[in-house]
């Protein structure tokens, strides 16, 4: 009864009219946001999936069924089911399933690494150029284009290989090849934010630059950032599998997904499931945020606000 | 004016639109009719004016639904007919005109090809006799240089300019009845009267019928002959345009009330004060 | 008091370079009474826009003299300027960052002025523009176009200016609202002795709102008149007769018959 009570007090709170602070009316809109989520069934579908791969993240030891650098070699190349293996066993007998739990660590770290490197320095870049123009927007923007001339798994690759093999290169080598098209994004958002009447109302109170650009554009342009950034995900993923494909991303005995589809290479005609189940991983992972970046653009498109 | 013929009757319009928030009822059970006369449909935003005019032509898209017991347009009932057959009604029989020419003037194809397109999907005439034919309706809404016009683009032309180009446009194929949906409000109110003068002369000289869509009711009142007053969904008021300053109903006069006018000083402007029994009440009835 | 409260003299605005180079504003020149209400008539493209941004500071690539209570400006303004002049803006939709609450909107020119007291001056202005605390944590938009309009002269009044610059304050609004919203611009005028500069190109909402005119076309200023002279149909130029004629509504033998 009380905890019904509890509850409506919560919903309560969440929808009125009328929000009382700053704090309320933040939490509100966050809310209304997850609603929307919710009532999308592919985008919530993708929420899930990511869900699923943060949580395997967090408890891997718990869910892994074995060590994942245990090797067994009289059990290798086991298909799924048999002996135990549910996913099957890889060429030196480790279980496919818990490296594959495990592999989602190295994946989360790689997608949070380089969620906070690569837009944050493009969001900087394309609003600073955006705001500023004249010659700060050019040489930053030429400076931008360089970096988007090269493909970008040669650049990545070419990173990697003058700075070494490893996984935390690996990530800074992405970094640097992802945040050109924060840039642009950031920059066109800026230029149409900037002249707007509220950027003219706050200039006509004295506001400087780093003002205007931190507190009225940042927030402006973060639902395309995030929105780009969802979407990015999956190539990102994919760039870091096939780094580790290419053995210049994470090292053996770690289980990067990229690297366990490499090593079941040799196998995939009659051992198929070495290669094929960390490559539904990263499918997998790759449509959820796919799908979850679809949902957020239809939640976070700023026109759908305007009354 | 003189004897009307009746051309388009409308009974019982509703439109609806299914939103989260439960159905909103854009227009509440409206019936009028509109002969060879100008009739304006005054209202604000929300009154449901714009509503009432796409759903003439059948033009309001899903989600909204639109349901009448009746749109009669020359005998025969605009609801009975297939999509194929309203095709044939819409810019043929019944135009629209609406508020910016910039939005619906295709701005990848010149002006003179959209005017002759509009000609031929409806004539089946050939390309040289819908080119004369275009720059002949050129020359009827008066633009000076009628074959530069025809070969430039909607961005090379003023406001003012594109929107006769509108007119021509939907004029060519000579409808009996033309839908203006705030035809001027995007423009200057010097440019507002030489458009609308051109559309006075058009309609009159081909004895068409003109229903005009406009937040503006002193601008409606002068160029209408009769007004018809919306107000959440339902119609409020109706009457002949000289005898607006008559009306009765206290929207009206409160709209009338509010605006400030040039030859009276007004101290204060007078605030509406809404009545929410106002929406409740039943709709006028306005077939004359 | 001779001395007026803003004074244009001679003001040229231009716009772009080469090709683009424009002139918008044609040495325009006019004065403001201390307490007085003065409109800047003229359709799209006559410059009155282009004057108002000049003057507020938001455009710097202008010469001619502008002077605030004798002083004459700079292109580049300084923090003391915005407590004597602000402006509200045309399209309430546009005027409001979409992310920030009415508090935050209105606590802005506070913090960056380092005002304090700040909550009791929020509510108050609130009250002030006729809207209740129930606004103070609302976003844009949850808040119709008139509510828009209000928080919008609400925070052009936190800095406690002399002056208002008004850039159409009313022409994207409904006729109702639009009542609402004039009356509240000339409450705050009596009660405070504010002085307007209000640019619009309804004629008769200049009639209701000031009480002299410059009449603007392409640039330059064609006519000055008071509004009486306005009212009594007493103006001289041709073109202020036509923008006279075309506001009291159509008139089928004034306008008929001109090629475009």
């Amino acid at each position: 009864m009380s905890e019904q009570t509890e509850l409506s007090g919560l919903k309560a709170w969440l929808s009125t009219d009328v929000p009382a602070s700053r704090f309320q009316a933040k939490s509100i809109q966050f809310y209304l946001g997850w609603l929307k989520l919710v009532s999308n069934p592919l985008a919530f579908l993708g929420f899930l999936i990511l869900l699923v791969l943060v949580f395997c993240a967090m408890f891997a030891p718990f869910l892994a069924p074995v060590d994942p650098l245990t090797q067994d070699l009289a059990k290798r190349l086991s298909p799924p089911g048999v002996n135990g293996y549910l996913l099957g066993s890889d060429e030196l007998g480790r279980d496919i399933l818990s490296r594959i739990i495990y592999g989602s660590r190295i994946t989360l770290f790689i997608v949070t690494l380089v969620a906070v490197t690569a837009p944050v320095f493009g969001l900087l870049v394309g609003t600073f150029a955006g705001y500023l123009g004249g010659w700060i927007d050019e040489v930053l923007m030429r400076v931008t284009d360089i970096f988007l001339a090269f493909p970008k798994l040669v650049l990545a690759l070419a990173f990697v290989a003058a700075l070494g093999a490893g996984i935390e290169n690996a990530i800074l080598a992405i970094s640097i090849t992802a945040w050109p098209a924060y840039a642009r994004i950031a920059r066109a958002e800026t230029l149409t934010i900037r002249n707007s009447d509220f950027i003219s109302a706050v200039r006509l109170q004295g506001a400087g630059t780093l003002h205007i650009i931190v507190r009225h554009i940042w927030p402006l342009c973060l639902s395309s950032i995030i929105v780009r950034m969802t979407l990015d995900m999956a190539g990102i993923i994919l760039t870091a599998a096939g780094l580790g494909f290419l053995g210049l991303g994470a090292q053996p005995p770690m289980p990067e997904w990229g690297a366990m589809i490499s090593a079941g290479r040799k196998f995939i005609l009659d051992q198929w499931w070495v290669a094929t189940m960390p490559g539904l991983a990263i499918f997998i992972v790759s449509l959820g945020f796919n799908l979850l970046g679809d949902g957020l653009r239809d939640i976070l498109d700023p026109k759908k606000s305007k009354s | 004016m003189n004897e009307q013929e009746t051309l388009l009757r409308v009974e019982d319009l509703w439109v609806r639109f299914p939103t989260r928030n439960g159905i909103v009822e854009a227009v509440r059970g409206i019936s009028f009719a509109v002969g060879r006369e100008r009739v304006g449909i005054v209202g604000e935003s929300g009154s449901g004016k714009s509503m009432t005019g796409r759903s003439i032509l059948r033009l309001v898209r899903s989600p909204g639904q639109m349901t009448a017991k009746e749109i009669n347009f020359k005998g025969d009932n605009l609801l009975d007919y297939s999509e194929r057959q309203m095709r044939d009604v819409r810019g043929h029989k019944i135009s629209m005109v609406m508020q910016d020419p910039k939005f619906s003037l295709n701005p990848v194809m010149t002006v003179g090809k959209q005017i002759s397109e509009a000609y031929r999907l409806h004539s089946g005439a050939s390309r040289g006799a819908a080119k004369r034919k275009a720059i002949e309706m050129l020359e009827a809404v008066q633009i000076r240089e009628p074959e530069r016009v025809y070969n430039s683009y909607p961005h090379e032309v003023s406001g003012g300019m594109g929107q006769r180009i509108m007119i021509a446009m939907m004029l060519i194929p000579d409808p009996d009845l033309l839908i203006a949906d705030e035809p001027t409000s995007a423009l200057d109110v010097t440019v507002q009267m030489r458009v609308l003068a051109i559309m006075d002369k058009l309609v009159k000289d081909r004895g068409m019928g003109l229903i005009f869509i406009s937040h503006d009711l002193q601008l409606v009142s002068s160029f209408c002959d009769r007004v018809i007053i919306m107000y959440g969904g339902k119609i409020v008021e109706t009457c002949k345009a000289s005898e607006l300053h008559n009306a009765q109903h206290p929207y009206t006069r409160g709209l009338l009330a509010a605006l400030p006018q040039i030859d009276e000083p007004k101290a204060k402007l007078e605030v509406l004060d809404r009545d929410p029994a106002w929406r409740d009440q039943e709709s006028v009835v306005a077939y004359d | 008091m001779d001395q007026p409260m803003l004074e244009v003299a001679d003001l040229n605005v231009y716009f772009g370079e080469g090709d683009d180079f424009f002139q918008a504003v044609n040495s325009v020149s006019f004065k403001v009474k201390k307490g007085g209400s003065y409109g800047l008539v003229g359709e799209s493209g006559s410059g009155k826009s282009t004057v108002l941004r000049a003057i507020s500071g938001l455009i710097a690539d202008w010469d001619g003299r502008i002077c605030v209570e004798g002083k004459v400006l700079a292109p580049k303004r300084g923090k003391a300027f915005y407590r004597k002049m602000q402006m509200v803006f045309q399209d309430p939709y546009a005027s409001l960052h979409p992310r920030h609450t009415v508090d935050r909107i209105l606590s802005e020119p506070l913090g960056l002025h380092g005002i304090g007291d700040v909550e009791t001056r929020v509510l108050k202005a609130l009250d002030d523009v006729g809207l209740g605390k129930a606004f103070r944590f609302r976003y844009p938009h949850q808040l119709s176009g008139g509510q828009r309009q209000r928080v919008a002269v609400a925070r052009a009044l936190m800095l406690e200016p002399q002056i208002l610059l008004l850039d159409e304050p009313t022409s994207a609004l409904d006729v109702s609202v639009q009542a609402e919203v004039l009356n509240l611009l000339s409450d705050l005028r009596a009660e405070r002795n504010l002085t307007y500069l209000m640019v619009t190109h309804d004629l008769a909402v200049v009639a209701h709102m000031c009480e002299e005119i410059a009449v603007m076309s392409h640039g330059k200023v064609v006519e000055v008149l008071s509004v009486d002279q306005m009212r009594r149909s007493e103006p001289k130029e041709a073109y202020t007769r036509e923008l006279l004629m075309a506001s009291k509504g159509y008139d089928p033998e004034f306008f008929a018959g001109e090629a475009v």
